[in-house]
């Protein structure tokens, strides 16, 4: 057989060999010059999950948790698996409908892809989760997953301890180089989020190998990679959860608050902001509508009053122009002062004093003298020596600045107010140059325009059971581990009182308090036992109601130390708009000071007087009228409700039933609404609340 | 004769083609594993239960061999007699899928056989094929370079083609095309095979460029070959005519050709890859198949998603490699149909450029070694076979690797040897062993 055209198998070779370097350069290009083949495998395989470290915990002075971590569990559903799931039975369980879970399913393939798990219903009570769990079978592609978050077994401190949140952009914006991540939890508010360094401990990062469906495989290279989550540091305060949950008592259905302080370490013994919540309230998976509720409360839930409020101090300001008055020497222990019903060294008959008579600097206290310190005042300010009210002032400045007014303390937890000591320029702007003593009188009785929060007040009362020096006050005692921020240096530096003050005028100072106990203005809160020291205050104060200032029922101010030889507590309370500081905030101080000394309260007639007054409902009238309002807004708005509906009714109805029909129709909801006027003013406030809604749906 | 062969069965075979054969059965075997993997699992339990794709290979194997030595059993003479009962028989069948056909993955070209397996003809009919165009063209009275035996040549070798199109099998057809490679050998005119390079460049334009430019710039290559050639054409008019014929083709197979092929005889599915691999949207409205493949076939994935995974799997292997059983894409399962027609990205991925090589290096020396085999045989009938044989390995190389690494739309054509699958292996087994048969009998003079 002649072989024809064997050059073709040549050409044939050729073909094969070009085909396969054709391939090989390829090859080359995908393997050697196209390092993100390599990225794009690795983003398609490894699967970071991230391990969320507990979060501290905080005890209390006996080592009780204030707030702890619980396991609880969310539903998480993958929607690519969920197909099968019986939809009908899950949404019964859930208590939704199905638009809601479509709703849902939506949501979540749209912010997190159909293929990984997110979050379907967070938080489930004990009972849902042991319904769904017996039910599980019939979802696939449903899992509950755990989690922990926090529980308060006391139910209290929720100013104090803050609460935590989930992180928003704009706070991942600010905190870019802390390694927060979305879904991240922070806190927002009180020590969740001052002690956030230590509290939030070190994320652990597992790396696995994933699937086309994002199935876990495996470790990724047996773990190597991988890291640990670092548990967060427990934080240990000064809290006394028995003076706490007291406190808390005692405030209730009350505007103000309480701090108690240990004059011996600056430690907070209890901070109480009233009204406050009860902070099991924003865990739960009905948390958002909680935390709008509370942010729409008229009564400020969320606002710690203890460090938050300024007050004029009132009397208890008294104890620092006392102690002023006797160091720079314009009075002394044996001064007298005669009122005859008012202070007539200005003219104006102004302030008034209660008790008329004569009263040396210890009755003074003890009565309360307006006119005693409003001559002490006076003097001050227009001692020659200083040549001018303006550098008296300043002087007097300097010692009150030394007791820790005038500037924020630095308390461990955030948004403190600095309060305000009046300095001669803004005097100057208000009576011109020439201003003198006489324009600022009531700054002598705490009623000017001095203003102190109640820490800083508590703290007046710790400077002087001390005798001239303080700790600048704080929550948290240690923190486990040791202080690896220094975070807790500030509170370990003694501040002192101007060194001039002997420790002969703060005898004299706490020999007038204990006699305002004894049988002075706060006589009737005396304690069998317990030698205390206090002051009471009345503080007169006024409300801004359609631009015109209309005077208020005064605050009740009540600032004690006890017991006075080697005192264990400095406390402060205000109660706002009950009146005299002896009438009100005098009993609940004696209360928290005998729980506190005595760890109870003895005698029956105290626990009954107690009762009393935890039950005693003391929320200011303007308040109270806020909350009505607040509360017929939403019996307007189911009153329209109810209106449409029965509109919808009637036009469903035959013509001939809708005149009689109408004529009965108004009478029944509008009866509620007493005008028109008030609807259309509803109708502003319910835009006001819309833009409020907005502010919370931004911080949720 | 009989006798001979029974005491010397290895007598006169080519043992590298076989070593070639066993190592590259061997690397699937490995490749399957490797995609089979899962960390945790007791392997040697599940391969000894049998349950896992590549022990099920290895049963397949055992089969080959079986089959394997019966080829070597028995006479050459054989092979030559039946090639066209085979082939008629072969035929017999594709048709028969028509009536008896069972549809797997949306083409209906398997016939199912008693416990559970299922045969596919158009796999067969590749041998019979080779068989009978080798029957043909080593008559006494084929004279290739006469036009009639040529096209009776592409007869024999398209008619399996044109059933499998029938049978939704467009890849399986497509090979059928690579005969003309044996026939080319045989004395095919050369131009053919420049024309066919020129219709697929054509084709390839006509997807690429907008229809109006291409048809603009075709003209002007018409233009400017009168003008280059006007000399020539003023002495011989016939060269005008060619050239005005030849632009009119190539508008013709630009204008409604490729679009016809495209909306008429393409799938959906497959239209949509042939355009995505040149960076284009199909728009399947256009397709007559729509409404049926849309059913047949729902799509959830992008259509570029099984070369983009394939990609990423080959490049991320790198120069060395991941390791074996180390490739995330593999153990990941990235790659849709990774054990069959993707089984070259565990591979690449695991080895790195290195292994390709060696591995693409075992199978080019497999086809020159096949080239050589056909070059040494006195008889025309062994010689035809030995390169239809080269060619089928060929084209299913270039197809299948062509396509992993995004150089080819994706076309479901297995690797030699290689992809998981009984059909696939055993019809490649056979295809093989026949060749080593018959070069076993080089000396003889087969008709």
């Amino acid at each position: 057989m002649p072989v024809f055209n064997q050059n073709r198998s040549r050409v044939i070779q050729v073909i094969f060999t070009s085909i396969f370097i054709i391939i090989l350069v390829q090859l080359i290009h995908l393997q050697i010059l196209s390092p993100k083949y390599k990225l794009a495998a690795e983003n398609n395989a490894i699967y970071r999950k991230i391990v969320y470290p507990d979060r501290g915990i905080i005890f209390d002075r006996k080592r009780r948790p204030l707030l702890e971590n619980i396991m609880s569990f969310d539903l998480v559903v993958t929607p690519s698996e969920a197909k099968g799931t019986d939809t009908l039975d899950l949404c019964t369980l859930l208590q939704i409908d199905t638009t809601e879970y479509k709703r849902r399913m939506r949501d979540i393939i749209f912010k997190n892809t159909a293929v990984r798990p997110s979050v379907f219903e967070p938080l489930l009570t004990q009972e849902l989760y042991a319904k769904l769990y017996e039910n599980m079978y019939k979802f696939p592609g449903f899992i509950l997953s755990e989690r922990k978050s926090r529980a308060y077994p006391y139910n209290i401190g929720a100013n104090v301890l803050g609460y935590i949140a989930e992180v928003d952009t704009s706070f991942l914006r600010r905190h870019k180089e802390e390694g927060y991540e979305q879904g991240d939890y922070t806190g927002m508010t009180g020590l969740e989020r001052s002690y956030e360094k230590v509290l939030m401990g070190q994320r652990g990062i597992q790396r696995f190998i994933k699937d086309n469906r994002s199935r876990i495989q495996g470790a990724y290279e047996n773990g190597v990679f991988d890291t640990a989550a670092v548990a967060g540091k427990n934080l240990y305060t000064s809290i006394d959860v028995e003076l706490q949950k007291l406190g808390e008592k005692l405030m209730n259905n009350k505007v103000g608050s309480i701090v108690a302080i240990d004059p011996k370490t600056g430690g907070i013994l209890c901070m109480v902001s009233a009204p406050t919540y009860n902070p099991n309230y924003l865990t739960g998976n009905q948390r958002k509508k909680h935390f709008a509720q509370l942010l729409l409360d008229p009564r400020l839930p969320f606002n710690n009053r203890a460090i938050g409020n300024k007050y004029s101090p009132g009397s208890t300001f008294k104890t620092v122009s006392g102690i002023i008055g006797l160091t720079e020497g314009v009075i002394t222990e044996r001064t007298t002062v005669t009122c005859n019903g008012a202070f007539q060294g200005c003219g104006t008959g102004k302030p008034k004093c209660l008790d008329k008579g004569t009263f040396d600097f210890k009755n003074a206290i003890a009565h309360s003298d307006n006119t005693y310190f409003s001559t002490v005042y006076k003097r001050i300010l227009d001692q020659p020596r200083y040549g001018g009210a303006d550098s008296a002032l300043t002087v007097f400045n300097k010692y009150a600045y030394t007791f820790g007014l005038g500037h924020k303390l630095g308390i461990d937890i955030p948004s403190e107010k600095a309060g305000n000591l009046p300095i001669s320029k803004y005097y100057r702007k208000i009576f011109g140059q020439k201003w003198y003593s006489c324009n600022v009188i009531s700054n002598a009785i705490g009623q000017g325009e001095v203003q102190t929060t109640l820490l800083q007040l508590a703290n007046v009362m710790a400077i002087i059971a001390n005798k001239g020096w303080y700790y600048t006050p704080h929550i948290v005692d240690s923190i486990q581990g040791g202080d690896e921020y220094n975070m807790l240096d500030a509170f370990k530096t003694k501040h002192y009182t101007d060194k001039n003050i002997p420790d002969s005028i703060f005898d004299a100072v706490q020999d007038g308090m204990q006699a305002v106990v004894d049988y002075g203005t706060a006589a009737a809160s005396k304690i069998d036992g317990i030698v205390m020291c206090g002051k009471t205050g009345t503080v007169e104060n006024y409300a801004k109601i359609n631009g015109v200032m209309v005077k208020q029922q005064d605050h009740s101010f009540f600032g004690a130390f006890a017991p006075r030889d080697n005192p264990k507590i400095a406390i402060a309370v205000i109660c706002e708009n009950s009146g005299q500081g002896a009438w009100a905030a005098a009993p609940i101080a004696s209360f928290l000071v005998e729980q506190y000394l005595r760890d109870s309260i003895s005698g029956t007639e105290r626990k009954t007087k107690l009762e009393e007054f935890a039950n005693k409902n003391l929320i200011p009238y303007l308040m109270r009228m806020q909350m009505q309002k607040n509360d017929s807004l939403k019996r307007v708005k189911e009153n329209e409700i109810i209106q449409q509906q029965m509109n919808k009714e009637n036009n469903d109805s035959t013509e001939t039933d809708e005149p009689a029909l109408q004529e009965v129709k108004p009478k029944v909801p509008i009866k509620k609404i007493p005008s028109k006027n008030k609807i259309s003013a509803v109708a502003i406030i319910i835009d006001e609340q819309r833009k409020i809604q907005k502010a919370i749906a931004r911080k949720v | 004769m009989n006798s001979r062969n029974n005491n010397t069965i290895s007598k006169g075979v080519d043992w590298l083609v076989i070593w070639l054969y066993a190592i590259l059965v061997a690397i699937g075997i490995l490749c399957i594993f490797m995609v089979e993997y899962k960390p945790g699992t007791d392997w040697l339990q599940t391969f000894i239960a049998g349950k896992t794709n590549y022990s099920k290979q290895l049963i397949f194997l055992g089969v080959c061999v079986i089959v394997a030595t019966f080829i070597l059993l028995a006479d050459s003479k054989l092979f030559t007699t039946f090639s066209n009962l085979l082939y008629a028989f072969g035929i017999l069948l594709m048709l028969a899928t028509f009536v008896v056909g069972k549809n797997i993955n949306g083409s209906k070209s398997w016939i199912p056989l008693a416990g559970g397996f299922n045969l596919q003809p158009a796999e067969l009919c590749k041998i019979f094929t080779a068989l009978a165009l080798s029957k043909f063209l080593s008559r006494q009275e084929t004279d290739f370079t006469n036009i009639k035996s040529q096209i009776i040549g592409a007869v024999i070798a398209l008619a399996p083609a044109i059933l499998s199109i029938f049978q939704n099998e467009t890849g399986l057809a497509l090979v059928y095309f690579s005969f003309f490679i044996a026939m080319y050998r045989e004395g095919l005119p050369p131009a053919l095979l420049i024309v066919g390079i020129s219709f697929g460049v054509l084709v390839v334009a006509t997807l690429i460029v907008d229809k109006n430019i291409l048809a603009i710039a075709l003209t002007i290559i018409a233009l400017l070959a009168i003008y280059i050639l006007r000399r020539y054409i003023k002495r011989q008019k016939s060269i005008l005519t060619i050239i005005v014929a030849l632009w009119f083709i190539c508008v013709g197979v630009q204008r409604f050709a490729v679009p016809y092929i495209f909306n008429n005889v393409f799938q959906c599915y497959q239209s949509t890859r042939i355009y995505s691999m040149v960076g284009k949207d199909y728009d399947c409205t256009q397709n007559h198949h729509k409404s049926k493949s849309n059913s047949d076939k729902p799509s959830k994935k992008p259509d570029d998603y099984n070369v983009r995974q394939s990609k990423i799997a080959i490049g991320s292997g790198g120069l060395w490699g991941k390791g074996f059983l180390k490739g995330t894409q593999t153990r990941g399962k990235y790659v849709p149909e990774q054990h069959t027609d993707f089984i070259f990205t565990s591979l690449s991925e695991a080895f790195g450029l290195v292994g390709c090589v060696i591995f693409l290096g075992l199978y080019l020396l497999l086809l020159f070694r096949i080239v050589r085999i056909a070059e040494r045989q006195r008889s025309t009938f062994s010689r035809v076979y030995a390169y239809s044989v080269a060619s089928i390995i060929f084209f299913h190389i270039t197809v299948n690797v062509c396509m992993t690494v995004g150089l080819f739309p994706i076309i479901g054509i297995p690797l030699p040897l290689i992809s998981y699958g009984g059909s696939s292996l055993l019809t490649f087994t056979i295809l093989i062993f026949i060749l080593i048969r018959l070069d076993a009998d080089r000396q003889m003079v087969l008709r």
